[in-house]
């Protein structure tokens, strides 16, 4: 390039990328007001939403990075015996037999992450689950807390006041799911929010923002163009225990029969 | 935000070793232990010496009049202890009025304050009252000094013992124990239904879950006030009266009947329904509590003392014989029915919601959700009823007939029957 070209190329790039700096600035400062206005209380409007997330198991891989985000987020205890979500890992064997296990129960080391386990011969399909609260829209737990301080909000979320949390663990009971626990610190009732402090500020849920297969797709079943109003229509969706009529609004794509 | 407290994670991590197949990472914690199987076996001991204290009052079986003040006591001794094992089991005790402040009216639990509280001061408080109310004020006038203010506040002050007062007395008494009646069934049935109405858990989920509490509690408290007046009249030299000794062993024996007729037809149920979680409830029956459930709850808690009671009505023991297997059998009915609310409470904790996995419960020998509370809360109502029968001695009347008109207190007719 001689001298004249590039001061001619010059001419042309500086007010470019200015008004392309500028475009950019613009859109997201439209963004950001967009984002802001659901994270004001006074605009934010609950009714127009209802919460759910969808799971494509096909997509999971079980690397446990969504355990460990909600784990750190929520401020959930890393002792193995509490969990607002984890990943089971099914195997079918040649015979029919299904074996399953919870791959968040024990965090692999990273420096045994690079071994491979033997292989299984035996072992004909193998696939992952990430299971959360189903943030049931009839949900068994908030019918039974007896001080009404496990509720739904009018965004389709089932939360717990841990200010009014007696700690009788009906609810535990309650879930088919196991999706609660009691929360040894608080000693109340602790389970998956969908990150509500997050997704009304217009955020995603942790778990579903660490994914990094996009195996977990969150969003508004209220929405007219969302992602999980289009992952409902595209794939073949069925939910966690569809017989006791909780009407869960995590909706599995490709889920095996196997999977309770 | 305080600490997880180590003997918890030492518990969990002990019982996480013993898990079999698969279950949910949050299932390895046994949410309701011990307590919460003493807390049915109280409440049922509650209901069902209510139900034979009515049996006097309502069905006129003069029979068991010698046991029915004594029934009374052991159901308000019983009663008094009843909410404290759901009190020291909660997370946060010292909110426990919010269950009375902001009661949730879909919650079979949220009931429990309403339905415990009118049974005690609805109830059982009045109807002995009632029952004492002449006894006090007389007990009142003897009494000196403490004694004769305690006597005069536990009767309200109230100095009347005309015929009518009396006959008052009787009315009202006889009125609160027809109420009582569907109360004690409420009571009770209530707490089934807390078991019952637990769709996620099948070994719980049963229509027929609160008639079989109910029943198990009749027999429980039939046994309980068979025990303790056997006991007392160990402990007191006396003479036990057989007619009415053979009369609550008739009662006991038809409701065990009943009661056994019941659980079988809910296993029978189970079994030929044979739905999603029979493999895992057959599993968790073998594996699990064979013990607590075939051996001790069925053979020991139920056929064998049936058996005794058959024998005891169709072969004419002597009177010594007769008294010494009613007190085996009651002993046996009371650990069998222990066995049951630790069969559904605990045992309907032992699986896995996944229907692939069992888990293990190991209890703590010391702390608030331990062996030694539990034994504790099991012995209180003893020191309870003990406090009871020396403030209100059940026979004080019949010592002291002369001074009040017979044909007005029904005590006062039974003097010289035992």
């Amino acid at each position: 390039m001689n001298k004249r070209d590039f001061l001619k190329d010059a001419i042309l790039f500086f007010p470019a990328a200015a008004t392309l700096q500028a475009l950019a600035s613009d859109a997201s400062a439209t963004a950001d007001a967009t984002a802001t206005a659901g994270a004001t209380p006074n605009d934010y409007d609950a009714t127009r939403h209802w919460y759910g997330m969808g799971v494509d198991i096909n997509k999971c891989i079980g690397c446990n990075r969504c355990v460990e985000a909600c784990k750190a987020e929520n401020d959930v205890p890393e002792e193995p015996f509490f969990f607002r979500t984890w990943i089971e890992r099914y195997r079918i064997h040649e015979n029919g037999e299904t074996t399953v296990e919870c791959i968040s129960s024990k965090p692999r080391p990273p420096e045994q992450t690079e071994q491979a386990e033997p292989v299984d011969p035996t072992v004909v399909r193998t696939f992952f689950v990430p299971k959360l609260c189903n943030q049931c829209a009839h949900p068994p737990c908030v019918q039974v807390c007896p001080v009404g301080a496990t509720f739904q909000t009018e965004d389709g979320v089932v939360l717990v006041n841990s200010q009014t949390c007696i700690g009788c663990r009906y609810c535990i009971q309650a879930c088919p799911y196991g999706a609660r626990y009691l929360n040894p610190r608080t000693r109340t009732a602790d389970k998956c929010t969908f990150c509500y402090h997050r997704i009304t500020e217009g955020l995603l849920p942790a778990c579903v923002e660490v994914c990094p297969t996009e195996a977990r797709i969150f969003g508004d079943l209220k929405g007219q163009a969302d992602r999980l109003v289009r992952f409902h229509r595209l794939n073949k969706i069925n939910v966690l225990k569809e017989d006791l009529n909780t009407e869960p609004k995590v909706l599995y794509a490709n889920m095996d029969g196997e999977v309770r | 935000m305080s600490a997880i407290p180590e003997s918890l994670l030492e518990q969990l991590g002990q019982q996480l070793q013993q898990v079999q197949g698969f279950i949910y990472p949050n299932e390895v914690e046994t949410q309701w232990a011990i307590l919460i199987v003493v807390y049915p076996y109280i409440t049922g001991i509650v209901a069902g010496a209510f139900i034979l204290a009515s049996m006097v009052k309502v069905f006129n079986v003069v029979e068991v009049q010698p046991i029915y003040r004594l029934a009374l006591l052991t159901a308000l001794a019983f009663m008094l202890v009843a909410g404290m094992p759901l009190q020291l089991h909660l997370g946060h005790p010292e909110r426990a009025y919010e269950i009375f402040m902001t009661p949730q009216p879909t919650s079979a639990m949220a009931m429990f304050g309403f339905v415990y509280l009118w049974y005690l001061l609805g109830i059982l408080l009045i109807e002995i009252w009632f029952e004492y109310r002449a006894q006090m004020i007389l007990m009142a006038r003897e009494a000196k000094g403490l004694m004769k203010g305690v006597y005069g506040a536990l009767s309200l002050f109230s100095r009347d013992l005309s015929p009518e007062a009396l006959a008052f007395d009787k009315k009202a008494s006889k009125f609160v124990t027809i109420i009582g009646i569907p109360s004690a069934f409420l009571l009770h049935g209530y707490v089934g239904f807390i078991f019952g109405s637990v769709k996620a858990n099948p070994w719980w989920g049963s229509v027929l879950m609160p008639i079989v509490f109910l029943m198990s509690a009749i027999v429980s408290g039939i046994a309980m006030v068979m025990f303790i007046y056997i006991l007392l009249s160990l402990l007191r030299n006396e003479k036990l009266d057989m007619v009415c000794l053979d009369k609550i062993g008739l009662f006991l024996l038809v409701a065990i009947i009943v009661d056994f007729s019941l659980e079988a037809l809910d296993y029978i149920h189970r079994l030929y329904q044979s739905e999603e979680s029979i493999g895992i409830l057959t599993e968790l029956v073998s594996a699990k509590l064979f013990t607590s459930l075939v051996v001790v709850q069925l053979l020991l808690g139920m056929l064998l003392p049936l058996v005794i009671l058959v024998l005891v009505r169709t072969v004419r023991f002597n009177e010594e014989l007769r008294k010494l297997l009613y007190f085996t059998s009651s002993l046996l009915i009371l650990l069998g029915i222990f066995s049951m609310r630790w069969n559904v409470v605990i045992g309907g904790q032992l699986y896995s919601k996944s229907f692939r996995g069992l888990m293990a419960y190991k209890m703590e020998i010391t702390g608030i959700e331990s062996l030694a509370m539990a034994l504790f809360l099991l012995a209180l109502p003893f020191i309870f009823l003990a406090v009871l029968l020396w403030l209100l001695p059940p026979r004080w009347m019949e010592r002291h007939a002369a001074q009040i008109p017979e044909e007005a207190y029904p005590a006062a007719n039974l003097v010289g029957r035992t």
